[in-house]
């Protein structure tokens, strides 16, 4: 941990990956010298060029289908895929042999993580990879990358952070971690997303953040990524003269993001040349999509302009002629991203769900209400008692949500004011309704690499040297009991929940074990159902729940343990307690503790279907 | 001439004395040359590889201001391939428009524009040369860099001139174009396209 010469941040984006360090020789107190890699990578075959983001794509192509050293890089002559740029520009064309989102599907708990299942849909001669090893892959290019230009540095021996998103749940957190280490990064640990934005925007003010935010503020994050809307609620408190900053909840996985807007934008531009009958393909959706995005930008920025025109360019040669003309008017911006994204409505609106259908053929769980301030509702309500524990902070007689009274934006969506002055106005409108200040917003560089910037800042605050946020677990973890009593045909045994992990559980602790002992099969899986809460701060290690709001208690993928056969006899029952530990790496782990013996054997939080 | 053999060191050390008188004093230089072009021919110095600065006054000697440069083919056509990829600058200019409709001029000339505008801003840094608006009067100070400012028009007198500013000028601060891999092909401006069905 003392060798190190850099503190490093690394975003491990659904759609792009940064890398941000801070230089320790030449960081003093608050003066940090810190930078972005610009990371090498190839852009299109045989040009390898140095961008600030790698685009977290990978393309797996025939062999013969590139020139024999179309993808090579400064640190490999041949690899046999192709990372960032190169992947996303090839995908367009060849969606089939593209990786995309696989961090998305690192959080999926409906499919095996470790399988290789991506791309999906590819055809049985393309060599699928699975999530957490396109996740490896993207970290290796990060590593070498930096390695190539840091030979007396190697990243391996840097103090490393790398960011999730906080609402990853205790699996798809050990999967990341897991990548890590098979990237090398055997001593890096995990930071959230929303506190990485509110580290960056802390480092921004060059120390005056202490003048910005006072005791009592409870500060909102809403980040909006390429592919995930995550939220997070920050109190500030004060400890013996000196604020304090505690990360008090998170919100769900929200899959929605920058992406599915430009899309969005993209489907009813495509609708509209439909209609005169001209046909658009992938690629040049691809095009509309990029198209669209410049266009909302520009409409955004500047309340002039009615509508910009766009421009698909013909796929053949013939450029003139060939290509299609059409627009994106202001009224569509309006109507698609700001009503659609993020309409105007009451606080006690909540996100629409409903059953799932052919739409979810991608096999990603998307967010199936794109109202991001409908889900911005429902998670202030859920989180109304988030800063009940902490002094200082006092709600209204009947506030309905937790009022925040600072708003922090970041992800590029946020980078029209329109759209971060639409959130704030709307949460703005709740607040006074209940008779409260409207919620201010804090300045923040809402740029792509802020993540980055703020993990880097967080690995060298780290080491001592600047404020830290206190968070700990934001949720507690039960594992499912059944219930001993006669079986009934046809309905499942009721379940108990046990508290195996409270809430708040800061990085490096372990918990009690549970006092209940579990039945363990030797030599078998047993598998149990696995719930985490947001909400229930109380329960301690051993708390038994018979029943929960549905509200309160969010069913995870199942967690599996196995007890090795040596030395027992297979299909003994053997008792066992749970007991949980957060590791130094921001990750759950649960182990399984036989009454005798003094060995402990770890439950797979990621069971392989 | 009273010695008209000097012996080899005395040689020696003429001809080391001579050179920094070459190099440093011109009216000595001069005579040198004149010495060597009409009037009796110093005897050549010897050419003997450890003997360094007599090797180094003959190449005094030969210095002659030639600069030809050639620029390698390589990084044009990289250019060339960045602009048809961003702003399919090869298809557009390939293209016959005499008949074309100008709206669909238009429509392809955004993709152009946005495309090659695209490619421009992330390879290279392009400055304007001068700061003031066109239209305004501007000065050119005496020792003026040629390269930079071209005077037209009524070109005469000395300087400082005073003129209308008819162009800023454009320069390049900075170039950074993808480095290739070995065996890429730079005269593959695009690839022939097949789509598989």
């Amino acid at each position: 941990m003392s060798d190190a010469s850099y503190a490093i941040g690394i975003d491990l984006g659904t759609t792009h990956c940064a890398l941000s360090f801070v230089d320790l020789d030449l960081s003093e107190g608050e003066e940090v010298a810190q930078h972005v890699l610009r990371v090498p990578q190839v852009t299109s075959p045989g040009n390898v060029e140095e961008l600030d983001l790698l685009p977290s794509f990978l393309y797996l192509p025939k062999g013969g289908e590139l020139a024999e050293d179309a993808l090579a890089l400064p640190w490999d002559a041949r690899p046999s895929f192709g990372v960032g740029e190169v992947a996303r520009g090839l995908g367009v064309k060849t969606p089939i042999r593209v990786v995309a989102s696989a961090k998305s599907w690192l959080c999926h708990g409906g499919v095996d993580r470790r399988a290789p299942i991506l791309p999906p849909n590819a055809p049985e001669e393309v060599t699928q990879v699975s999530p957490l090893q396109a996740s490896i892959l993207y970290l290796e290019h990060l590593r070498d990358a930096w390695n190539a230009k840091h030979p007396d540095a190697p990243l391996e021996e840097q103090e490393v952070v790398i960011t999730v998103p906080a609402s990853f749940d205790p699996a798809a957190r050990e999967l990341t971690a897991e990548a890590a280490r098979e990237a090398g990064l055997e001593d890096m640990v995990l930071l959230e997303e929303p506190q990485a934005a509110l580290y960056s925007w802390l480092q921004s003010t060059d120390g005056a953040w202490r003048e910005q935010v006072k005791p009592g503020d409870v500060i909102l994050v809403v980040d909006v990524g390429g592919g995930t809307t995550d939220l997070s609620l920050i109190a500030v408190a004060e400890k013996e003269g000196a604020l304090e900053l505690h990360r008090v909840a998170v919100g769900d996985h929200i899959l929605l993001g920058g992406d599915n807007m430009d899309l969005a934008l993209a489907m009813t531009v495509r609708a509209k040349l439909e209609k005169d009958g001209k046909k658009l393909d992938g690629w040049q959706l691809g095009a509309l999509t990029h198209g669209c995005r410049a266009a909302k930008e520009k409409i955004l920025a500047d309340a002039e302009i009615d509508s910009v025109p766009i421009v698909v360019p013909s796929r053949g040669s013939k450029l003139v002629g060939g290509s299609i003309r059409t627009e994106l008017t202001r009224e569509e911006v309006t109507g698609i991203l700001v009503e659609g994204f993020f309409p105007k409505v009451e606080a006690s609106d909540r996100p629409k769900s409903r059953a799932r259908g052919a739409l979810t053929q991608l096999g990603l769980p998307y967010a199936q209400d794109a109202g991001i301030t409908r889900h911005l509702a429902a998670f202030l309500a859920k989180q109304v008692g988030a800063t009940e524990e902490l002094e200082g902070f006092s709600l209204p007689e009947g506030a309905t949500f937790l009022h925040p009274t600072a708003i922090l934006f970041n992800g590029g969506v946020f980078n029209s004011s329109l759209l971060a002055d639409r959130v704030a106005d709307v949460i703005g409108a709740w607040l006074e309704a209940e008779g409260a200040e409207r919620a201010r917003v804090l300045d923040g560089a809402s740029l792509d690499v802020a993540v980055a910037r703020g993990a880097a800042y967080y690995a060298y605050v780290r080491r001592g040297k600047g404020v830290r946020i206190r968070g700990g677990t934001a949720q507690a973890y039960y594992v499912g009991v059944e219930a001993a009593m006669p079986a009934v045909p046809g309905m499942e045994p009721p379940i108990t929940a046990m508290c195996v992990a409270p809430f708040g559980i800061e990085e490096g602790t372990e918990c009690d074990p549970a006092p209940q002992e579990l039945g363990l099969v030797v030599g078998e899986p047993v598998s149990f159902r696995f719930f985490g809460s947001s909400v229930r701060r109380d329960d301690r290690v051993g708390t038994m729940l018979e029943r929960w709001d549905d509200d309160a208690l969010e069913e995870l993928p199942e967690i599996q343990a196995t007890l090795p056969a040596e030395g027992k006899t297979p299909g003994d029952v053997v008792p066992v307690r749970l007991q949980a530990r957060v590791t130094e790496v921001g990750t759950l782990r649960l182990e399984a503790i036989p009454r005798e013996g003094g060995q402990r054997w770890k439950v797979e939080l990621d069971v392989r279907e | 001439m009273s010695d008209p053999k000097p012996s080899f060191f005395a040689r020696l050390f003429l001809a080391w004395a001579a050179y920094f008188r070459t190099l440093f004093d011109a009216d000595f230089a001069a005579g040198v040359v004149r010495l060597r072009e009409g009037g009796p021919a110093l005897p050549p110095p010897k050419e003997e590889p450890e003997e360094k600065p007599k090797k180094k006054k003959k190449k005094v000697e030969k210095k002659e201001p030639t600069v030809l440069k050639a620029a390698g083919p390589e990084a044009a056509l990289q250019l060339l391939g960045l602009l048809q990829r961003e702003g399919r600058f090869v298809d557009f200019v390939r293209e016959d428009i005499a008949e074309a409709d100008d709206a669909d001029i238009g429509a392809a000339a955004r993709v152009v524009h946005e495309g090659c505008r695209k490619a421009l801003d992330e390879h290279f840094e392009i400055a304007p040369i001068h700061a003031s608006e066109e239209g305004e009067t501007v000065k050119v100070e005496e020792g003026f860099d040629a390269h930079a400012i071209r005077l037209t028009g009524n070109v005469v007198g000395d300087p400082p001139f005073s003129g209308e500013l008819t162009h800023r000028g454009w320069r390049c601060e900075s170039v950074e174009l993808p480095k290739m891999s070995e065996g890429h092909d730079p005269h593959v401006i695009a690839p022939a396209e097949v789509e598989l069905s």
